[in-house]
């Protein structure tokens, strides 16, 4: 094969729907004999620690389907209209939208974002964090799994401004 | 039924996930190998292909068998 693609992608967003773009872009792509790069800052920072404790946010996120993952097919395919006053301000709706979206990716057949991690790093993805991030919010780097690198703006521009493709996600 | 040397069921997996097990098991084997891939992702019809001829590996034959599709690949040098 000719020249190997570079793929560049900015992670700014840290919720689960928002982490999996990234991952399954970055994975595909090595898989594809890109060489990729991730700079994960601000929200999208803590998709580096060790245990992902991302969940879904329906607050303020009118897009989003309400399905139930159980159940005989008709009510599954029930979008259920949710009142944001519901949404947005029941204690524990947000933890509960979480289980359902994950249960949902399960019985389709998705990945988890911790397994797809682990394949970016087994297909030579490299994970870069953000330092004023780090600063910022309080993140050690012993916090983050093994195989990260730390950097800045610069360390991003310098690779994103040769790369074939840059996403911002 | 064509020939193949190695097979991969990726039944019930979605995407990303057909293509990445594809790409993983086909490293480990030889140049000019056949390898055999289930999947129940429609996705994968257009997906296989497109990884295929990106990374220079030949798609044989791809074709649907009930519920499943099935792809014949040889990997490239």
């Amino acid at each position: 094969m000719g020249d190997r693609k570079t793929m560049a992608i900015i992670a700014s967003k840290g919720t689960l729907d928002w982490a999996y773009p990234p991952f399954i872009l970055a994975s595909t792509a090595a898989a594809m004999d890109m060489d990729v790069k991730i700079f994960f800052t601000f929200y999208g920072l803590p998709l580096l620690k060790k245990k992902i404790k991302a969940k879904v946010s329906p607050a303020g996120n009118p897009s989003m389907p309400m399905k139930m993952p159980f159940g005989p097919k008709a009510f599954q395919g029930i979008d259920w209209p949710i009142p944001n006053v519901v949404s947005n301000n029941v204690p524990g709706f947000e933890t509960v939208a979480t289980s359902l979206m994950k249960k949902t990716f399960k019985n389709k057949g998705v990945a988890t974002i911790t397994e797809l991690r682990d394949m970016c790093a087994q297909l030579g993805v490299e994970l870069i964090g953000c330092q004023m991030t780090m600063d910022v919010f309080g993140f050690e780097l012993d916090e983050f799994i093994d195989g990260v690198t730390i950097g800045g703006a610069a360390t991003f521009l310098e690779f994103a401004a040769d790369a074939d493709l840059q996403l911002f996600i | 039924m064509k020939e193949y040397n190695d097979e991969l069921d990726c039944s019930g997996m979605n995407c990303p996930l057909p293509i990445l097990k594809t790409k993983m098991k086909i490293d480990t084997m030889k140049d000019g190998e056949v390898l055999r891939v289930i999947s129940t992702d429609p996705g994968a019809c257009n997906d296989m292909p497109a990884w295929a001829s990106r990374v220079g590996h030949v798609l044989v034959e791809s074709c649907e068998e009930g519920d499943k599709f099935v792809f014949y690949i040889r990997k490239g040098e």
